[in-house]
């Protein structure tokens, strides 16, 4: 929770674990983006490495994404509830807290509310990571009043359309028609309108894709938290299958993504004139930013 | 003396100490067994413990291990002495509290989900819990005494805590040297002769070397692991 957390005492340091010893010194505690972000993941020690997730999962795909593209991983706390990706969410080298069955957007409130009285000179990001059954479903109520309130943090739903978790039952966000191991007969009403309620909600900035491309899913997860920062609740809503349930091959996994954004999940970004105000400011700093570092390296080299 | 907290296994589920009637030990007194003591009765019957018991450790918690505070060197500095005035102890650390799955590497840290794996595999008789967070350190301190035989000893900055063996409350950098000499002197008393000797350095597993790895290396966990770059993986268990 701040770069003190994560800075050894220099007497301990060869008593840590080696894991611990390069999270320090190759992880991406106090870089930019370019030295360790989503553009060059492999190449530093990343927040999440290992975890037990099913193999070709889409979803542990996209959670080392959310982690490659904090904007500040030292001023970050993470919450989530019972559902496939907490168990992922909670190895990360972020504090994590796990919900009680999908209050994860109420303790944010609380917990936001918190870091700004306690913190009022810094940046504490909070962002609720949980399945489409914790956010939309066991959580619903908490999730849209927090919105109505227009508590200051991001909300990632990881809409995998199906509780994997507890093998196969249909979800709010299941599709019509969807036949799951728990559902024979095939769900009989549509998916919830997720985006269309983050918006009647009061969510500020709201963005339902599936992330096949990473630099942009990166772009839009760091937006979000951006615009939470200054103007009001954002929203991510995003397509992360579940291949076990819906019986995708593994190596079909990324086609498949790529079929859902032609489809139910086509990139769609919303945001208020207050939240583009703040994304078009950032981005002009991080450009100038990039921008400085390059010539300063030119500089250098020459 | 009657002892109310035993060393284990106490079994499965074990009742909690508080609910055998022990209560945390008043300023400037210590827990032993769950009764109030003196602190250097119970210095010196952790001193004798982790003289006497095999293969003695101490697990440094995060209050110690990160420097995150101004007397944290000074602690750690003191730490480093008492395990060096212990014939063969180790130091393996608990830097943090998330959970470690599939596999948690217990030569190398302990976690406090699972702590007993680490006491099990190590064969650890005596520990010494020193600056983990006092929740954490209280589920800990309860599993090892439900699930092994080890001796534990908790060195608290706050109240103490009722599940150890041995709990000295307020302690601090000057204390942690006053336990050390405790230990030079039980060390003497018993005969043993050791010279003043560092710890090893963490034995933490080697980096997996991903081009040469395979898939049969990971055993039972086989299943849990995601596909190399440009893997593809046609056949699952």
């Amino acid at each position: 929770m701040s770069m003190k957390y994560i800075t050894p005492a220099e007497t301990f340091k060869k008593y840590l674990p080696k894991d611990y010893v390069e999270l320090v010194d190759y992880g991406p505690f106090g870089k930019s983006q370019e030295e360790a972000g989503p553009g060059n993941m492999g190449q530093f020690k990343e927040l999440l490495e290992e975890h037990p997730m099913c193999s070709g999962c889409w979803m542990a795909y996209f959670i080392r994404v959310i982690f490659a593209a904090l904007p500040n991983p030292e001023e970050t706390v993470t919450l989530g509830t019972a559902g496939c990706g907490r168990l992922a969410i909670s190895q990360a080298a972020v504090p994590f807290i796990y919900g009680n069955y999908g209050d994860q957007n109420a303790m944010a409130s609380g917990l936001t509310r918190a870091f700004r009285l306690r913190f009022p000179e810094k940046h504490k990001d909070v962002i609720t990571i949980a399945g489409d059954g914790g956010t939309m479903d066991i959580g619903f109520s908490m999730t849209m009043h927090s919105w109505i309130r227009g508590e200051k943090f991001t909300t990632i739903m990881l809409d995998n359309e199906v509780y994997g978790n507890t093998g196969g039952q249909e979800s709010g966000m299941s599709p019509q028609g969807a036949v799951l191991k728990m559902a024979p007969e095939g769900k009989k009403f549509g998916k919830m309108p997720a985006t269309d309620l983050a918006k009647a909600a009061g969510c500020v900035y709201i963005v339902r894709l599936s992330p096949t491309n990473i630099k942009k899913a990166a772009q839009i997860i760091r937006r979000a938290i951006f615009v939470a920062r200054e103007v009001g609740p954002t929203f991510i809503h995003a397509y992360t299958s579940c291949n076990i349930e819906y019986s995708i091959p593994t190596e079909e996994v990324f086609k498949d993504a790529k079929e859902k954004e032609k489809g139910r999940f086509s990139f769609d970004e919303y945001m208020t004139d207050a939240a583009r105000e703040v994304i078009e400011r950032v981005e002009a700093e991080e450009k100038a930013a990039r921008k400085a570092r390059k010539e300063a390296m030119k500089a250098g080299a020459m | 003396m009657s002892q109310k907290v035993t060393v284990g296994p106490a079994g499965y589920m074990p009742k909690s100490a508080p609910s055998m009637g022990v209560e945390l030990a008043p300023e400037g007194q210590a827990l032993l067994y769950g009764n109030c003591v003196s602190e250097e009765e119970a210095m010196r019957d952790a001193a004798r413990a982790m003289l006497t018991r095999d293969n003695p450790t101490i697990f440094p918690g995060p209050q110690v291990l990160w420097d995150w505070k101004e007397d944290v060197a000074q602690k750690a500095e003191a730490i480093l002495e008492l395990a060096s005035e212990i014939p063969n102890c180790k130091i393996i650390p608990m830097p943090d509290y998330r959970p470690k799955y599939p596999k948690i590497d217990v030569k190398a840290e302990i976690n406090p989900n699972h702590p007993n794996l680490t006491i099990l595999d190590n064969k650890i008789k005596a520990c010494i819990f020193v600056g983990v967070h006092c929740h954490y350190a209280n589920l800990s301190l309860r599993m090892i005494r439900g699930g092994t035989d080890c001796y534990t000893i908790a060195l608290c900055a706050y109240m103490g805590h009722e599940e150890a063996m041995a709990s000295i409350r307020d302690l601090h950098a000057e204390d942690i040297r006053k336990l050390r000499d405790i230990v030079i002197e039980e060390r003497e008393k018993l005969g043993i002769k050791w010279t003043a000797k560092m710890p090893p350095q963490n034995p933490s597993l080697p980096k997996e070397e991903f081009e040469t790895l395979n898939a049969a290396d990971y055993g039972e966990f086989r299943s849990l692991l995601m596909p190399r770059r440009g893997e593809q993986v046609a056949e699952v268990e």
